[in-house]
């Protein structure tokens, strides 16, 4: 039961990451750069959900819509005014430019909302289910959680195989020049995958909060790093890929800590990384593109 | 057919483009009429590639104008002229390697109503029977010379009123290119104009009116088709005899 319990844990932290690791991978794909800004964006939707109902006692479910708005905002602005101008510089530019941006949202954070951590509310106060007479509880925010994720999985794989911006996705996503010659606008289509990707971020940071309710500047980097790391892990670019490889960093974080070492629950989890990335550089579900002459 | 028309439908002017400090175009001019196969044919590296991908907008020229239809389209983007009904079938042919043959045909027709790009997805089936047969295949386990009718047909779908081709007959079979040119003066007879740009000048010779020979971004001979194939200096550079 213990086993169990630890699994359904670690199923609902490895939500979380999976769903900060879409924000990395979809932005990948389409714009070939890593946003090491991303987990600060979570940062700041949990601080924006924390004001909605600490300070302006809004409904849980108004924060949560006005965390994902403003991060919706914030990334389509730090790519227009951050990227945007890089988009033919080196990678290596860019790569430097976003840990700037990174930084540049924890100290605005820090001189909005200062140094002391915050205790999240939690957003919704859901009852625990009970399984096996009691042996077995789940509380509801894991639930959340776990259907959070695989709502968002389900909208996102038909929103890409079906919707004309999804499909405008892919294009730019394969090849940039041939996108802009179907008559796509590359620079929208772009915009358009920040604008996706924070409002996940701001979901993450707001199920994050409410699991972990301690809030300061630099809540989202750790997480941020632990997603990207899932995103490689199932091969960055592909979007069931960063599902998968979120809840098993998830799991194995969770198993590792309860069964091996609490202090090298990380180094486990990065260790796996390495493991994996040796044996299958694209990542589990990675593809190596071929082209045929 | 050509000169004495009024206007040209896609009139470059003294076009200079550079890679970095690379001069690559270094003043091209070159005009073609409607209905016209117009032909830019060249060793590698002479700009016939950059010259067109310049025109569709993927490269901004360094000066210069670019006229098409009447209209200024210098230093705009792709994604705005295409919906004026200039395509381009790149080199390469890039058709989205993922996605399936009707899909690739869909974002073909990516700027128009789906109304219209149901209609023109019969036109197509039409002509390419071989991609109706395939149409839920992945393109890239498409056979080179159907990636090639593939990356056309998909250029057709905005229904271009001028179309341009990059290579198309590059790496294909004999038996292909013969398709390949076939189906370039099929286009041509249903009203479509062609800029085509080819190493293989002896196809494309046969089957242009007029034609440009560039030499290291320049342009070196020009006139009709007819005349360049018989040409001395174009025989001995680009046609081996």
């Amino acid at each position: 039961m213990v086993f169990l319990s630890n699994l359904v844990n670690g199923i609902s932290l490895g939500s979380i990451y999976a769903i900060i690791a879409l924000g990395y991978t979809m932005v990948y794909g389409i714009a070939k750069m890593l946003n090491f800004a991303h987990g600060d964006v979570i940062m700041v939707g949990a601080y924006i959900a924390f004001c909605a109902l600490q300070y302006w006692n809004l409904h849980p479910l108004v924060a949560l819509l006005l965390a994902m708005v403003f991060c919706t905002l914030l990334g389509i602005t730090i790519e227009g005014l951050a990227y945007r101008p890089l988009r033919r510089a080196t990678s290596l530019a860019v790569l430097i430019t976003a840990i700037g941006m990174s930084y540049l949202l924890q100290n605005l954070a820090l001189l909005i909302w200062g140094a002391t951590p915050k205790n999240f509310p939690g957003l919704f106060s859901l009852g625990a289910v009970s399984l096996f007479s009691g042996q077995l509880k789940i509380s509801g925010n894991t639930l959340l959680t776990i259907a959070a994720n695989i709502v968002i999985m389900i909208a996102l794989t038909t929103f890409t195989a079906k919707t004309k911006l999804g499909k405008a996705m892919r294009c730019v996503s394969e090849n940039r020049g041939a996108a802009e010659l179907m008559g796509i606008n590359v620079n929208r289509t772009i915009s358009a995958t920040f604008a996706i990707g924070s409002a996940l971020a701001a979901i993450a940071g707001v199920l994050l909060c409410s699991a972990y309710p301690t809030l300061q500047p630099t809540t989202g980097s750790m997480p941020g790093i632990k997603a990207f790391t899932a995103a490689v892990f199932g091969g960055i670019g592909s979007i069931p890929g960063a599902m998968i490889g979120g809840i098993l960093l998830g799991v194995i974080e969770i198993l590792g800590k309860a069964y091996i070492s609490t202090e090298l629950g990380d180094a486990i989890v990065f260790a796996v990384l390495i493991v994996v990335l040796l044996v299958r550089p694209t990542g589990l579900l990675g593809k190596a593109v071929r082209e045929k002459v | 057919m050509s000169e004495n028309q009024q206007q040209p439908m896609l009139k470059v002017e003294d076009l200079h483009v550079y890679y970095g400090a690379i001069h690559a175009i270094k003043g091209i001019s070159l005009e073609v009429y409607e209905n016209e196969i117009v032909t830019l044919i060249g060793a590698n590296g002479a700009g016939k590639s950059t010259t067109l991908n310049t025109i569709a907008g993927l490269i901004k020229p360094r000066t210069g104008s670019i006229t098409f239809g009447g209209k200024d389209i210098t230093g705009m983007q792709a994604s705005r002229i295409v919906p004026m009904g200039l395509s381009l079938c790149p080199e390469g042919r890039l058709v989205f390697q993922q996605m399936s043959v009707r899909e690739n045909l869909e974002m073909g027709g990516y700027t128009r109503t789906s109304q219209e790009v149901a209609e023109s997805l019969d036109e197509m089936f039409q002509r390419f029977p071989r991609l109706k047969e395939r149409s839920g295949q992945i393109a890239g386990t498409l056979s080179g010379g159907e990636q090639q009718m593939l990356a056309m047909a998909r250029a057709l779908m905005c229904r271009p009123k001028l179309m341009m081709l990059d290579e198309p007959s590059m790496g294909l079979a004999p038996i292909l290119v013969d398709q390949i040119f076939q189906i370039i003066s099929e286009l041509h007879a249903s009203g479509v104009t062609v800029l085509l740009v080819e190493q293989n000048a002896q196809m494309a010779l046969s089957v242009a009116h007029r034609a440009y020979v560039l030499e290291t971004g320049l342009i070196s001979m020009t006139g009709s088709a007819e005349n360049l194939l018989h040409n001395d200096a174009v025989q001995k550079a680009y046609l081996g005899s």
